[in-house]
């Protein structure tokens, strides 16, 4: 399968780049490529211009920024720098679980964290997990940089907000606060599939353990990447006690619109959804107390 | 604004298995037909054409990639190994070996890409446990085998690499036997 021509351009700036998308309608940006090539050679996407980021220096970094108070992760970290990064591993479980779990190792080479927060695929891991942990982009244009919190960023499937001459050069995570821990649970068939459902949590308890923070974010659960904002807001001055959990669970699910297809029928679906919810809270809860896994 | 010529030929210069090569590409040829057609590197094989079973795995920059998922002008100024590259002077890579000695393949076509996925592995991983190997390998189908085969060859090929004696299943069991 041979994908349909386009022009194509290796852009050695931000600032090239984004003028290459203001000035060619249509433009796709090509980063590591694993969800735009396969697409293109199905001729689901038939871009005219694809602007290929990957010769701009310094855009992969994945490094925490103590005065903004966020981690910072530009647009050429790829799935398997997390997936090898001790500060990853040793200060974000989140994401350090979703990393590991995206595709299968050759995917990870190439992919971008980035790249899957901007494709806006609902079947993706890293929105999910980036709901939960309350991240946003700085997306880039001739015009300048704005910060577009996730949760403003989908608007349906495979459609964000980005202008067509916006770039995503960053994606940024809170630091961790003390006392907090995340997780992502994610079922799938085989290595490589898309997750049945996968669910990422990200909690910080106060000093009484009850919950400071819940972050709970939705994969594959309906047309686009779920915040299930009414179970975090429940959680909010509550221990993580069984019946809590098992309340969040449930008030997950019901933020969950899962379609029927051949991963399996819908109530299946829901009650995963609830079920990785208990799991990735529970998991959550050991790492937020120090302990391990 | 930055205006862009009409669909043309690219002139890219790739280095494939240490032979420096000059190819004038359309944007759209993807890099495992750059390898196939352009250069007649057809060792390495189109399987599923979808992203999913790795045959077309090459070592791109010292890192294992799906060639039908990389363009060719992507490879510009780039360092390729493939298959072909393994032998060297009539003799097999100690990991082309193993899968000769464990019975590591049946029809091969998955071969070139377990090679050279366990090629990248065992670079930055010498002496790996057998579930870092499954899970170094678990981007590349084999449809015929199964894996124990696959990851007994990997084990000799690490043996081999490593310096140590390597034994195959087989003769381990013959001199039990005997």
């Amino acid at each position: 399968m041979i994908p349909a021509s386009f022009r194509y351009a290796a852009p050695r700036t931000v600032a090239e780049a984004v003028d290459l998308l203001a000035s060619h309608a249509d433009a796709k940006v090509l980063a590591g490529g694993h969800s735009l090539l396969p697409l293109m050679k199905l001729r689901l996407a038939t871009p005219p211009v694809l602007v290929d980021i990957n010769r701009i220096p310094g855009l992969d970094y994945i490094r925490e920024d103590q005065q903004a108070a966020q981690l910072r992760v530009g647009a050429l970290a790829r799935h398997v720098d997390f997936e090898r990064s001790e500060l990853i591993r040793a200060r974000y479980p989140l994401l350090w679980d979703t990393a590991r779990g995206i595709g299968d190792p050759l995917v990870r080479n190439r992919g971008t964290l980035a790249g899957a927060v901007a494709h806006a695929d609902p079947a993706a891991d890293w929105p999910a997990a980036l709901l939960a942990a309350n991240a946003s982009v700085v997306a880039s244009s001739p015009r300048g940089d704005r910060t577009i919190p996730l949760t403003k960023l989908y608007v349906a499937i495979l459609t964000t907000s980005l202008a067509e001459d916006e770039l995503i050069t960053e994606v940024r995570v809170p630091l961790p606060r003390p006392r907090s821990g995340g997780a992502y649970e994610k079922l799938e068939r085989k290595v490589g599939d898309y997750a049945v459902i996968g669910v990422g949590v990200q909690i910080a308890l106060d000093e009484a353990d009850n919950v400071q923070q819940a972050g709970i974010g939705l994969c594959n659960a309906g047309s686009t990447s779920i915040k299930a904002t009414p179970a975090e807001a429940f959680l909010v001055g509550k221990p993580l006690a069984p019946d809590n959990i098992n309340q969040a669970a449930q008030l997950a699910m019901e933020a969950s619109d899962p379609l029927e297809d051949d991963r399996g029928p819908i109530d299946y679906k829901q009650a995963m959804v609830a079920e990785l919810t208990r799991r990735a809270l529970r998991r959550a809860l050991a790492r937020a107390q120090g302990g391990a896994a | 604004m930055t205006d862009l010529e009409p669909v043309a030929r690219v002139s890219i210069t790739v280095t494939v298995n240490g032979q420096p090569h000059s190819v004038d590409v359309e944007p759209r040829l993807l890099l495992v037909h750059l390898l196939r057609e352009d250069l007649n590197l057809t060792g390495t094989h189109i399987g599923c054409d979808t992203s999913n079973c790795g045959a077309c795995t090459v070592i791109l920059d010292g890192v294992p990639v799906k060639s039908c998922t990389v363009l060719g002008v992507q490879v510009d100024g780039c360092s390729i190994e493939t298959v072909e590259g393994l032998e060297q002077n009539g003799e097999l890579h100690p990991l082309q070996e193993g899968f000769w000695q464990e019975h590591g393949l049946q029809c091969g076509f998955c071969t070139p890409g377990m090679l050279m996925v366990s090629k990248a592995l065992l670079a930055s991983n010498p002496n790996p446990t057998e579930a870092d190997i499954r899970r170094g390998i678990s981007g590349n189908l084999c449809r015929c085998t199964g894996y124990v085969n696959i990851v007994k060859a990997i084990q000799y090929g690490a043996a081999k690499l490593r310096g140590e004696i390597a034994v195959s299943t087989q003769e381990a069991e013959a001199a039990h036997a005997g």
